[in-house]
């Protein structure tokens, strides 16, 4: 008979050394590029071989010398950390693409001067752009966010449970769904209906984008209501206070913070809209700052443009670029800049209205 | 002013389910009134049906008489709300407003409902109910900071500051002393002790010595079987009660031979 080998209850088991993920890194990458040198593969191949190389090899190692529940866990975190990096790559790629041929472009004057009568190889400037962004979006976010908002504190206020507030969760669920050139069309026939089939302008844009921001912002207020936990709901009507100032004094302050960061985030998803803006708004080459009246370029529809119509290549010059993609890409890198710094805002914002625990 | 509260034959329910059935009392003014008996039994919900935050809950409703000074309070022309203002609650778990001050938590009742005050007034409310609430040494010195990063029993004593700085008629407590250690939990029944000479207070409390060191009347609850409703066996004087109840079922629960 057989003695068992190794002790049956032992609480120590071999562990790899602490080096040795950095020593299959190395060697995996050793292996991968004198395959792909054999191969005759590009860098990008190279890399993509040593991670996969990487994943697989020290799980394996880890399974000979420490066993199969810490080989699983490598195996896992390897993955996770692969996923991660997948994700990273094309985010960072698109930042540095957009830096890289845009930044050059983003000038004083680029940002100062609109494209009246800018032709040929003149430099031509977005101010017109960034105005029609900001009025565009500010009307929208004007038309939206009193709606949502409402619409919100109806459904878990007041309508809770009952078949209306069923009905309105299922319409808005399906409104997050329209396509945004839906949206657009829907705002120019409504106002055709009313001024004409020749009218464009902002205005229309801002219904267009107010009715994709509507749903997200009901959806992050109602998120945020439903977190205020009725206790304080409770402590106020027991203090005599009616409902109507309940939500408006003790529900809206606490759950603010999330609600300006839901209907920031909402902002930002609609502030690069194209197909909706090019339909009811159009383009123009001047500042308009009239929502009502006259055509309006957002930066969106503005890029679009300079992409389709980019303008000759100057004569003698080298450069393969005709200048309208050149400002594209600032006028991209602009835009990103703007939801950006949106963002910032809103978690500036919802840090400063989170509620205080003083601890 | 003190009010006393009759009850007469009152069922409670939420939605189809009755929770508790045929409760006839009289709590008296300027006096502490306990609430005994196990858990689910409707001391909760008998409670909340007497400042009519009972109906806050959807499908929840009432029948039978609620009489507070004469006046019938599910009468159809009477304000919850006006009825809230005079009967004041604290509840099981400290929940003092989180977006505010300590010394915007006492004034809460005031500045919700938009009543102006000079700042001196505001002032002298919110030393007086913290005062009576046995918290002003303690929190004196940080009236600004947020209530929330006080102690349980700090912010236990907060609420009933709170409850106290609009001057109810009564007061009504649920298990307030359910969350808190022994220190804060004595604090607490001291302050009762003091509140009674000008509040009507009634209390819900699981833990019967305590409603014998502060009440002067008990009514104990009970559940005939699981799913029944629950109903009132006995509400007798504390004394009276713990000495020489009326009905057997008392006498086990209180001397711990139940069930
Ligand atoms: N919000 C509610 N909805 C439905 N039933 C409830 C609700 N609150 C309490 N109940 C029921 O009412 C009964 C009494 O509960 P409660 O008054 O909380 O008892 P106690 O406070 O004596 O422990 C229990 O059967 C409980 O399940
Ligand atoms: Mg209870």
């Amino acid at each position: 008979m057989n003695a068992v080998a190794v002790a049956p209850s032992t609480l120590a088991h071999p562990r790899l050394p602490r080096w040795a993920p950095l020593v299959v890194a190395v060697a995996a990458l050793a292996v991968g590029a004198l395959l792909g040198l054999i191969l005759g593969w590009g860098p990008v191949a190279i890399v993509l071989l040593s991670g996969l190389l990487y994943v697989v090899a020290l799980p394996a190692w880890s399974r000979v010398l420490e066993g199969r529940r810490a080989a699983t866990d490598r195996l896992m975190t390897n993955l996770v950390w692969g996923a991660f990096a997948v994700v990273c790559v094309p985010l960072l790629w698109l930042l540095w693409n957009v830096v890289q041929k845009g930044a050059p472009h983003v000038t004083v004057h680029f940002l100062t001067t609109s494209m009246r009568g800018v032709f040929g190889s003149m430099e031509g400037g977005i101010l017109h752009a960034i105005q029609g962004t900001v009025i565009v979006t500010l009307a929208a976010t004007v038309i939206a966010v009193p709606i949502g908002l409402m619409t919100a504190i109806y459904l878990i206020e007041y309508g809770r449970g009952s078949r209306l507030a069923k009905v309105i969760t299922f319409l808005v669920d399906v409104m997050t769904g329209i396509p945004s050139i839906v949206a657009g069309l829907f705002a120019l026939s409504l106002l055709v209906l009313f001024f004409g089939p020749a009218f464009r302008a902002g205005i229309g844009g801002a219904i267009a984008l107010a009715l994709l921001m509507t749903p997200t912002v009901v959806r992050s207020a109602e998120e945020m209501l439903r977190l205020v936990p009725s206790d304080l709901r409770e402590a106020s009507f027991a203090l005599g206070v009616p409902k109507w100032r309940t939500i408006l004094k003790v529900v809206m302050p606490t759950a603010i913070g999330g609600i300006v960061t839901g209907v920031v985030l909402a902002i930002s998803r609609v502030i690069g809209e194209t197909a909706p803006l090019l339909v009811t708004a159009g383009y123009n080459d001047s500042m308009n700052g009239n929502l009502f009246s006259g055509r309006m370029t957002t930066l969106p529809v503005y890029i679009f443009n300079q992409y389709k119509t980019p303008g000759a290549v100057p004569l003698g010059a080298h450069a393969a670029d005709p200048p309208g993609y050149a400002r594209a890409w600032a006028a991209a890198l602009v835009l990103i800049v703007i939801v950006m710094i949106l963002n910032l805002i809103a978690r500036i914002i919802g840090k400063i209205f989170a509620p205080k625990t003083g601890r | 002013m003190a009010k006393s509260i009759d009850v007469q034959d009152l069922d409670i329910f939420y939605g189809d389910f009755k929770a508790v059935e045929g409760v006839s009392m009289t709590i008296k003014a300027k006096s502490v009134t306990a609430f005994i008996g196990p858990s689910g039994c409707g001391k909760s919900t008998f409670l909340r049906s007497l400042n009519r935050m009972h109906e806050v809950i959807p499908g929840a409703r009432v029948e039978g008489k609620v009489m507070v000074d004469g006046m019938s309070l599910y009468d159809p022309i009477v304000d919850p709300v006006e009825v809230r203002r005079r009967i004041g609650m604290v509840f099981q778990r400290p929940n003092p407003f989180p977006t505010m001050s300590i010394y915007e938590n006492v004034l809460a009742g005031n500045r919700l409902n938009n009543k102006r005050m000079p700042k001196s007034e505001a002032d002298d409310v919110v030393e007086k109910s913290l005062r009576g609430a046995n918290l002003w040494n303690e929190v004196k010195d940080r009236l600004g900071k947020p209530g929330m990063g006080l102690s349980g029993g700090q912010q236990q004593r907060l609420c009933i500051a709170r409850a106290i700085a609009v001057e109810p008629e009564v007061l009504l407590m649920d298990e307030p002393c359910s969350a808190l250690d022994p220190i804060s939990t004595a604090a607490v029944e001291d302050l009762i002790h003091d509140l009674k000479s000008s509040y009507t207070i009634v209390i819900v409390t699981h833990n019967m010595q305590q409603a014998a060191r502060v009440s002067d009347d008990t009514g104990f609850f009970n559940l005939k079987a699981a799913g029944k409703p629950g109903h009132l066996v006995e509400f007798n004087p504390t004394k009276q009660m713990f000495t020489n109840p009326d009905s057997p079922d008392t006498e086990a629960y209180i001397s711990g031979r139940f069930g």
